[in-house]
């Protein structure tokens, strides 16, 4: 009687391991699955090759007029020649460098924010809400300090995209945060009515009758011959609209805080505006991140609507270009790139709130 | 019992100033009041600039003529009719876009919704791959796209893409045969009407049955063939009263049939990719809030995964879902004003646009169409009230 | 109580404040305050008022405006564009967001009338017409009978469309854009057979074509188009000074003065309309602008005759005959009253 000597443990099966297993794991565990599979890759083979094709392969990519266009794909030459006035529109070409300075800034003051090491978060904070929005206006306005005037009509591009993001983004968070506290003042019935019937009024119309009003019809309700500038007025609207939004999703925040909050502060002997803003808010807003991210996204994305009213953001000079003599028929070539723009942008603060989202997951949630 | 008298005499009053009540009423009594003045002081100076530069004021420019045309329209309109039909034509015809838009948005969002979270690795990513691109990019710029750079490259009409001889798709549109009713159409009606009372009737006492005694009655199978069979039996009974009418080529354009315009197309292609994109992430979160033991307990008492899905996981996560879809709904009405830029005849681009600048009457169109857009948003607004409290749950 | 009373005070004061009148006639004065005309035009049609690829903005339209600037401030560049759609361009005059609306606009007389707007004068005689793509084979406006027409909104070509094509009992279906430019690319791909609007325009609107060749204007013109710069209603001395501004160019072309001449015919000419023209003989004519306005606007900005060919006749891609708008004395339609 000889033993049987131990056979080795038998590998798994080659179709549960390795890429193999892998996809019948997840591509192809049931016949409906199996379907739906080939179904998607039908879908992506039907999308993919032409656009690649499209775009990449048949493209052109280098010349200066729409003559050096003669291959089948897209004409990227076209957005290579405008590219100055897709960024900065009728921004004189010598006095770029002060767009370029302004967001140099911007991303100087904004990236140390990010680093969680930097100490004196707290004052930069102070400065980039307080000083730069002086020294940017007046870096892009000029007139003063030896630098040449350059008048708001001659804005545009991508820099106008972003100084109405911006500018809607700042002034639309602070009025926002007031709207709501408003809106919570139940021992101030006529206040908070006040507010909910602002709210309920700026939520219900669409944006464009909205920039319509403060482009047009603004003037109908000053006294003659006051006036101020047409970019000034569109941002006012949009920041006006942003913030009804903005307040109720700061409304939920403050929903979310529960009693014992406010009953501690007050028993600590802080006042309302104390312990609103020590208490509070810090708590509240860090509820809401990803909704105030989402409301910012889309004020970005809404900043396209100004071409309506003629100003030329990024959108309405890629408008103004379709229409060039000389460049007939891109026009999908600048509405592909204007999407890769914005998709970058709204992409980039979505994955930021979610991350943000995450990292934040660890707070109080019951 | 003598009373507590206390050492120092009753409290002190807080002076007024650090009275809250007081301070509330002040603070109250000054917004107001700084809100009144602004309001007075821009009523003021709108009715003054009115009347110094003479432009016409008041609501009876509504009953005059119009004078120009329009290419879509619901309602019989042309060009002798008022300014007050043009408001109803637009009106129509941004609840139209609005309304088909917000049936595409959501039979699409939740196809990709479930999809994303699809247990199949492919299906799953496609459905993530679209929400991401879709909703990243400004709806205005979709619009633009769609309408310039795709419907208007189709061919013109006498290179008609086409489906047999009856629909054809030019960069004039999409032309559809249009049927004609006979004179035994009645009673295909009178069918139709009969047959899904019959399938009310039947789930009703379905259902009582089941309470009942626990049997199920395939309710779906039986009053989808009531509505195919009874309908299409009185069709053949009464003579086929119904002739299709395709569309022909004559002159310069299709006529005959019923034609879809590019620019309603466009509009609606934009507008329901773009919302579907965000229903998709509603019915994610709804689903996904559904917790795991749900699903547990649904597969232990024996639903197979489709059951388990309509019984159990998707009541549930309506409650999650309908308020942020409603507000979703609510957007896409919105959005369809920027049909301005293609020039689909909606509210905005008609009456806020051709009629104001026929008539110059800007103020009062501009109050007539935020109001429409009010009273739609406030009544989705009531809708959602009364369904989250209809919907709240009810513990024990 | 005491709310009562403090709440009514308040209404009161605010009523008060509210009630301080603003005169008719300011927007002279406005104009003067900020140093610059703010001027309503064309978002973009070549020849009357588009931006170069510079920015800077050309054309008959933008040239009227600059003559304004030249009358009140001696520089004819102290001017600011606003562009505007046809829909938007009476809400921004009326409202004063602008202080001129020169944007190629039809002289009606719903428009005095209604809309709180003056016309000051005819910068060209216009007529609606009809462009077809040449492959149609269309010769004739009436053999349009089912077209789809290309149009923009809230023009009075809207509505001439629509009386035309009733009048001859045609049909058709109309496509309407906001701007000049959606329209011309929409007729370019083909969703319209025709494209109405006046004719100045449609040859404008040709050039922006890619073959501007394959489309053809229509002989018929089918309605009486004058354009002309117009301002708020009520206030006679800014009506009267943009108004003058515009004659003092045609007055100058009848005379014979010139940009290039007119420093030599200041000094040297002997014809009293010249000596009173240009301010060498001053009369009080009251405008509120400088005796020499006149010489400014020559001197700046060019006579009527220069204008014209400048921006739409022959020194321009778009090739337009004087036709209406030549001198009354030639046959045309221009002519000014007389500067005494």
């Amino acid at each position: 009687m000889a033993a049987v000597p131990r056979q080795p443990d038998l590998p798994p099966p080659a179709a549960a391991t390795g890429a193999l297993g892998w996809v019948r794991r997840n591509l192809f565990d049931s016949p409906l699955n199996g379907a739906l599979t080939l179904l998607a890759v039908y879908l992506l083979y039907l999308v993919v090759p032409p656009f690649v094709e499209w775009a990449i392969l048949k493209a052109d990519w280098s010349g200066t007029t729409a003559k050096d266009c003669s291959r089948a794909g897209a004409c990227w030459v076209f957005i290579g020649v405008r590219l100055n006035q897709f960024f900065y529109g009728f921004y004189p070409v010598a006095e770029q460098w002060r767009v370029n300075t302004c967001l140099a800034l911007l991303v100087a003051f904004v990236v140390p924010l990010f680093i969680k090491r930097f100490a004196l978060k707290q004052w930069l904070g102070a400065v980039l809400l307080v000083v730069y929005p002086v020294v940017a206006f007046h870096l892009l306005v000029g007139g003063h300090f030896g630098l040449a005037h350059v008048e708001t009509s001659k804005w545009g591009g991508l820099s106008l995209t972003l100084v109405i993001a911006i500018v809607g983004m700042v002034a639309a968070l602070p009025l926002g945060i007031l709207l709501a506290l408003g809106r919570r003042a139940t021992n101030m019935p006529v206040l908070k009515a006040l507010c909910v019937a602002f709210i309920e009024l700026w939520r219900g119309v669409p944006l464009i009758t909205v920039l319509f009003m403060s482009s047009v019809m603004l003037p109908f309700f000053l006294p003659e011959g006051m006036n101020f500038d047409k970019l000034l007025r569109a941002l006012i609207g949009v920041a006006l609209f942003e913030a009804a939004y903005m307040a109720e999703v700061v409304r939920g925040g403050l929903q979310g805080i529960p009693k014992g909050q406010f009953e501690a502060a007050a028993a600590l002997g802080l006042g309302f505006w104390r312990s609103t803003i020590l208490v509070i808010l810090p708590q509240a807003l860090k509820l809401v991140i990803p909704g105030i991210v989402n409301t910012f996204i889309a004020l970005f994305k809404d900043t396209s609507l100004v071409l309506i009213i003629g100003l030329f953001d990024l959108l309405g000079s890629i408008q103004a270009a379709n229409s060039d003599t000389n460049w007939l028929g891109f026009s999908t070539e600048g509405y592909v790139f204007a999407a890769c723009v914005y998709w970058v942008f709204c992409f980039g603060m979505s994955r930021y709130s979610q991350w943000l989202e995450r990292k934040l997951h660890t707070g109080h949630r019951r | 019992m003598s009373q507590m008298t206390q050492p120092g005499g009753p409290p002190k009053r807080p002076p007024p100033w650090n009275d809250p009540r007081v301070r509330a009423i002040t603070f109250q009594v000054l917004v107001s009041a700084g809100v009144i003045a602004v309001g007075v002081y821009l009523v003021h100076n709108l009715l003054h600039n009115l009347a110094v530069r003479g432009i016409s004021t008041g609501f009876g420019f509504l009953d005059n003529r119009a004078g120009f045309a329009i290419n879509q329209s619901l309602v019989h309109y042309d060009e002798s009719s008022s300014y007050g039909r043009t408001f109803v034509v637009g009106l129509l015809n941004t609840l139209l876009v609005s309304g088909l838009g917000i049936v595409f948005a959501t039979i699409l969002g939740f196809v990709i919704g479930v999809a994303r979270l699809s247990r199949n690795w492919l299906v799953s990513r496609l459905a993530a791959a679209y929400i991401e691109t879709f909703r990243n990019i400004p709806l205005l710029l979709q619009i633009l796209f769609w309408y310039f750079a795709v419907f208007l490259n189709l061919p013109p009409p006498s290179e008609a893409l086409r489906v047999g001889d009856s629909v054809f798709l030019t960069l004039r549109g999409l032309y559809l045969p249009r049927p004609e009713f006979g004179d035994g159409f009645g009673w295909v009606a009178l069918a139709i009407v009969a047959a899904l009372a019959a399938s009310a009737a039947l789930a009703r006492w379905a259902r009582a049955r089941q309470e009942r005694t626990g049997e199920r009655f395939p309710v779906f199978a039986a009053s989808a063939g009531l509505v195919v069979v009874l309908p299409l039996a009185a069709y053949l009974l009464a003579g086929r009263p119904v002739t299709l009418h395709s569309p022909e080529l004559e002159g310069f354009n299709f006529s005959g049939g019923v034609s879809v315009i590019p620019e309603l197309a466009a509009l609606l292609m934009a507008l329901s990719i773009y919302t579907a994109a965000f229903i998709a992430e509603t019915v994610r979160a709804g689903i996904l809030s559904v917790s795991h033991g749900q699903t547990e307990a649904a597969s232990a008492l024996g639903l197979r995964p489709g059951w388990t899905l309509r019984l159990v996981i998707i009541p549930q996560a309506m409650r999650v879902t309908i308020p942020p879809l409603t507000s979703q709904y609510l957007n896409l009405t919105k959005n369809s004003s920027l049909a301005t830029a293609i020039g689909y005849p909606d509210l905005v681009s008609l009456f806020a646009g051709t009629t104001l600048n026929q008539t110059g009457q800007a103020v009062e169109v501009m109050a007539m169409t935020m109001a429409v857009y009010l009273a739609i948003s406030l009544a989705i607004s009531l809708f959602m009230n009364w369904f989250n409290a209809r919907m709240a749950l009810v513990e024990r | 109580m005491k709310v009562r009373t403090l709440l009514s005070a308040i209404c009161v004061s605010a009523l008060a404040l509210a009630a301080v009148p603003a005169h008719a006639g300011a927007t002279f004065e406005a104009v003067k305050k900020k140093g610059f005309v703010q001027c309503g035009v064309n978002s973009g049609l070549p020849g009357f008022s588009a931006p170069d690829e510079k920015g800077v903005w050309k054309g008959i339209d933008v040239d009227v405006c600059r003559a304004v600037a030249a009358a009140v401030f001696g520089d004819a560049n102290k001017v600011k564009y606003t562009p505007l759609t046809a829909k938007e361009r009476f809400t921004a005059l009326q409202s004063g967001e602008i202080d001129i609306l020169s944007r190629n606009t039809t002289w009606t007389v719903t428009r005095d009338g209604g809309l709180g707007i003056s016309f000051t004068g005819i910068t060209y005689y216009d007529g609606q017409g009809f462009l077809v793509k040449k492959k149609l084979g269309v010769k004739s406006a009436l053999k349009l009978s089912g077209a789809t027409v290309c149009v923009q909104s809230g023009t009075t070509t809207e509505l001439n469309l629509a009386d035309y094509f009733g009048l001859h009992k045609m049909k058709f279906k109309p496509v309407v854009y906001d701007t000049a430019d959606e329209t011309v690319k929409s007729f370019e791909a083909g969703r319209c057979d025709v494209l109405t609007s006046d004719q100045s325009q449609l040859y404008a609107l040709r050039s922006k074509l890619a073959k501007p060749d394959s489309a053809v204007v229509l002989p018929e013109i089918i309605s009486k188009e004058p354009l002309g710069p117009a301002v708020r209603q009520g206030d006679v001395e800014w009506f009267n000074i943009v108004r003058w501004s515009l004659f003092a160019m045609i007055d100058a072309e009848d005379l014979g003065v010139t940009s290039t001449n007119v420093d030599q015919m200041k000094s040297s000419s002997k014809n009293p309309d010249v000596k009173r023209l240009l301010g060498v003989d001053v009369i009080k004519h009251g405008l509120g602008v400088p005796d020499d306005f006149a010489y400014k606007i020559i001197r700046l900005v060019g006579n009527y005759s220069e204008v014209f060919e400048r921006n739409v006749g022959a020194g321009s891609a778009l090739k337009i005959a004087r036709g209406q708008n030549a001198l009354w004395t030639k046959g045309g339609l221009q002519y000014a009253p007389p500067f005494r």
